[in-house]
């Protein structure tokens, strides 16, 4: 069990491990090994979050595995006092974000294997999800800001590497693929300038970017709570024999102490903790006033329930926001001298816009529709169940400085809650399947944002959680049948073109793709597909009624609870946000559950409209099990947060264990009350909501005109056309940005750089100015000086040697007699002298 | 009787001089080069000379290696003018003027 932590790194390691043999061996293996390679790292990675969660599941007081930094000076720049360590950290909320990455990714990973079957970038497919599942870990992971940021930079990669999949298929449609992978890069990018602002501001803010140090205590009240119930529970085994284990009684009584304690108190909690008497309970009184405890623990290290023993500069960043918020306290950051509470409103409100472009909230949401031009496993774990709720994960993991933010909270929560509107509003006007669940997801990370903004941390991760599965589920039962619908199509045009050719097997080769029309993601093509494909149609109802929120599938609990959180914010926390927020959910609730039954509608029930949709066969195995897996976890995930008091569900399930494990790595997520009123009102609506869309969408006789009963209908035909039109937000960006961008681009580059730099600077000034100053080097200059000088040596020279010429005269005489007069002076030379002295 | 030495440096200094001024003057090879010949004995009269005078027989002995270096010469010299006169049929020095720039 101890050598469980020292398996942290493998997580991101096996998946990278993956990548590298794919990316580099995977064109020479066969597709099988491709794909299995690939599926057996994720499930890998998955074995590994399995046995972490099981270490964590066991440990004392849940308490968070914070590996010794891998490299511990990965960023190292001295002169800054900037020292950030490659460190992992594996608490409750990440170990469960890892399970949800890897299992998720493993059964995507399977289908997958069939899905992308024979197309000739297999191999690259596969390693890009490997690459994305080793970002993500390392995105969930990261101990520190910055480390966060390789992740999220990361997937933020991977995802555009696969919406951008398919970038040469044929017909102008590869260039539409290539356009929303830039899309979702270039809003990424935007959202990414807020992620960065506010990583700065951390660090100049607390001097460090590290979520907590090692040693830290998350949440004193959570670890006292794990002593008390552990104190029960064995006193409880000693005394009565039978129903000790039963940690029913515990839960309700805490639930309650919880929300009377997260005030943040010491005392009330040293209180409580006490009053149980025993051994334990004890000792965290005793430590939570110094550390006299030790004595107790002579052998052990001291075991640390509290953080009063560390100094402020020594803590992470949301205990030190815990520090700074006991005292009003100003920090000065370059010019300006603020308050605390104004800087944590400055980081937060960077962070969102973050969140805004990889959450696709509003104003930044629009490139994730598009983003399903990827292949759909991949829309189906990335663009839907694991790195779009990156966001929602940064926000709760940084959810004290958002609760120590209350303005920037309402703006989370305005923006969550009108996106969640926005995107179910859009999805009831598409006719192609994917987009549908696209807006869908913009809808429901909307739901999650909300709940961030009013504080149920809890709430928004519960809801990740659910939604990662059920959003995973119609996602690729959406793939399924835009597989049989090709395959169908196909099949219908070989029968109506050549019988011979029966037995053709269409596959994914683009290039040689016939073209027509046929839109294979369109649901006007569809229809009658519950006889076709038994099992598709089963999961994507059960995807269907967990996504709306049917009781008791997981979607209603997670749904429920932040509908409820919201109301308990608005009357409870006099919190305007609240009310705003449950409002507008509930008409987000009521459109989700109007166009997923429109979809069943249009896709499964009724008649099949087309050829395509009669010949459409089911899927194989690969993909109707991972299917199947998906529905059974879309059944009963909700279960693991079922609130107390609803039905004795909390005897069987047990109450808020999610949210009481999360509460030991995030500090402020309590466990929402059930609302019977409300959970009924919910579920009403959806339940209307089901009701009118069957009436509409079950009459025949208007679908097979191909258009939406809505769009004839006068009274609904402007608010159908606006939804149709997506509300105008691409329209308006193209207009508002994209146009003028690029007519300046086209200024710049037709009247700057062609006719200004070019025509004329190119030629005016640099050509000219160069032929003059050429002119004069080479006239003047070369020819003048430098020839003149040369020439002028050899004239000389010549000249010279002209006069000397004379001397040769040839004759042997003429030599001698020179020799003779020269040996004759150098004679007297040397005797003149003598014959002076002499 | 003694011969006075500055006797014979006397008739070396006459004989060089009429040797000098054969090398100079003459135009046939053979007289340059028997001019040449009595320039060279004429240094050698006086070496001679000069070695007696002092008692020392470095200068004779200079004079064998002079006589030697003649010989020589002698050889190569009268070679020469053989080849001269194959080429140019005549012995004449004022007809080789090749080298005249």
């Amino acid at each position: 069990m101890e050598y469980y932590p020292q398996l942290v790194p493998l997580i991101i390691l096996i998946p990278s491990i993956g990548a590298f043999i794919n990316i580099f061996l995977g064109a020479k293996l066969e597709e099988k090994w491709v794909g299995t390679i690939a599926t057996v790292a994720s499930a890998l990675a998955f074995g590994v979050a399995v046995l972490l969660f099981i270490y964590l599941e066991n440990s004392d007081y849940m308490a968070a595995i914070v590996n010794p930094p891998l490299l511990n000076g990965w960023i190292t720049i001295p002169s800054g006092n900037v020292y950030i360590p490659w460190q992992q950290r594996v608490d409750t909320l990440s170990v469960t974000m890892m399970l949800i990455i890897t299992g998720i990714g493993t059964l995507i990973h399977v289908y997958s294997m069939s899905y992308m079957h024979g197309d000739k970038r297999y191999h690259r497919y596969f390693a890009y999800m490997n690459m994305f599942l080793a970002f993500m870990l390392v995105l969930v992971t990261a101990n520190n800001y910055v480390m966060m940021f390789v992740g999220w930079e990361g997937v933020g990669l991977c995802s555009m590497l696969l919406i951008g999949f398919w970038f040469d298929k044929a017909h102008g449609v590869g260039w539409r693929n290539t356009l929303a992978a830039r899309k979702a890069m270039i809003l990424n990018r935007i959202g990414d300038f807020g992620i960065v602002m506010s990583m700065i501001l951390i660090f100049w803010t607390f001097g460090t970017t590290d979520y907590y140090t090692p040693l830290e205590v998350v949440n004193e009240e959570a670890v006292a709570h794990r002593i008390e119930q552990r104190e029960a529970a064995h006193s409880e085994n000693a005394a009565a024999a039978e129903h000790g284990e039963e940690a029913a009684p515990d839960e309700g009584e805490h639930s309650t102490e919880t929300s009377a304690s997260t005030d943040g108190e010491h005392a009330a909690e040293g209180e409580a903790a006490a009053s149980t008497g025993g051994e334990h309970g004890e000792t965290a009184a005793a430590e939570g006033e110094g550390e006299s405890g030790d004595e107790e623990h002579a052998a052990a290290a001291p075991v640390y329930l509290n953080n009063d023993h560390i100094a402020t500069d020594d803590l992470g960043v949301f205990g030190q926001t815990e520090r700074y918020m006991e005292e009003p306290t100003e920090i000065t950051i370059g010019p300006f001298t603020l308050s605390f509470e104004a800087w944590l409103t400055t980081i937060t409100l960077f962070m969102l816009l973050g969140v805004a472009g990889k959450s696709a909230q509003i104003p930044l949401f629009t490139w994730l529709p598009d983003a399903m031009a990827g292949p759909t496993p991949a829309s189906a774990l990335i663009h839907a169940a694991t790195m779009v709720t990156a966001g929602v994960y940064i926000m709760v993991r940084s959810n004290v400085m958002f609760h120590y933010a209350p303005a920037t909270s309402f703006i989370v929560t305005i923006i969550g809650a009108s996106t969640a509107v926005v995107g179910g509003f859009i999805a009831m006007g598409q006719w192609d399947i994917k987009r549908v669940l696209a807006y869908s997801t913009v809808s429901q990370l909307g739901f999650m944002v909300a709940a961030v903004g009013i504080g149920a941390y809890g709430a928004a991760i519960f809801h990740l959680v659910t939604h990662a599965f059920f959003k995973a589920l119609l996602f690729l039962g959406s793939g399924s049948v835009i597989h049989a619908v090709e395959h169908g199509h196909h099949h219908a045009q070989a029968h109506a073109h050549d019988h011979d050719e029966q037995g053709h097997e269409p596959d994914h080769d683009y290039e040689d793709e016939p073209q027509d029309d046929f839109d294979p993601q369109d649901m006007r093509n569809m229809g009658g597909l519950r006889r076709k494909m038994p099992v598709t149609f089963i999961t994507y109802l059960i995807g269907t009624l967990a996504l709306t929120g049917f009781f008791p599938l997981a979607g209603f609990w997670s749904k429920d609870e932040i509908i409820a959180d919201s109301w308990a914010a608005g009357l409870v926390g006099n919190n305007l946000a609240g009310y705003i927020s449950f409002g507008l959910l509930l008409v987000a609730a009521g459109f989700t559950a109007f166009y997923m039954w429109r979809q069943i509608e249009l896709v499964f029930l009724g008649t099949s409209r087309t050829d395509a949709a009669k010949n459409a066969p089911e899927s194989g195995p690969m993909i109707l099990i991972p299917l199947a897996v998906l529905a059974f976890f879309s059944i009963f995930v909700g279960f693991i947060n079922t609130p107390s008091n609803v039905l004795g569900l909390e005897n069987v399930f047990g109450a808020h264990l999610f949210t009481d494990r999360l509460e030991f790595s995030v500090a402020y997520a309590h466990a929402g009350a059930f609302n019977l009123l409300i959970a009924l009102l919910a579920f009403g609506i959806t339940i209307g909501a089901f009701v009118a869309a069957h009436r509409i969408y079950s009459r025949r006789a208007i679908i097979e005109m191909r258009r939406d009963p809505l769009e004839l209908l006068p009274s609904t035909a402007g608010f159908w056309s606006f939804a149709n039109a997506r509300m105008y937000w691409d329209y308006a960006y193209n207009r508002v940005f994209t146009q003028p961008f690029e007519r300046i681009a086209v200024f710049l580059a037709d009247v700057v750089d062609w006719r200004f730099l070019h025509d004329y600077f190119h030629d005016s000034v640099l050509y000219r100015g160069f032929n003059g100053i050429a002119e004069i080097l080479s006239q003047p200059v070369d020819l003048g000086i430098i020839d003149g000088a040369v020439n002028g040596i050899g004239r000389l020279t010549r000249w010279f040697s002209g006069g000397l010429r004379q001397i040769q005269t040839g004759y042997v005489r003429t030599y001698a007699l020179t020799l003779m007069v020269g040996v004759i002076l150098v004679i007297l030379v040397i005797l003149l002298p003598l014959l002076q002295r002499g | 009787m003694t011969v006075q030495t500055e006797s014979y440096v006397m008739l070396s200094v006459v004989l060089f001089t009429l040797g000098a001024m054969g090398v100079l003057l003459r135009r046939n090879a053979i007289l340059v080069f028997m001019s040449i010949e009595l320039m060279l004995n004429a240094a050698n009269l006086s070496l001679a000379a000069f070695a007696a005078h002092w008692g020392q027989q470095t200068g004779q002995l200079f004079v064998f290696f002079v006589i030697t270096v003649a010989a020589a010469e002698v050889a190569v010299g009268l070679a020469l003018i053989v080849a001269i006169f194959r080429t140019k049929r005549s012995i004449n020095i004022d007809e080789l003027h090749e080298m005249k720039g």
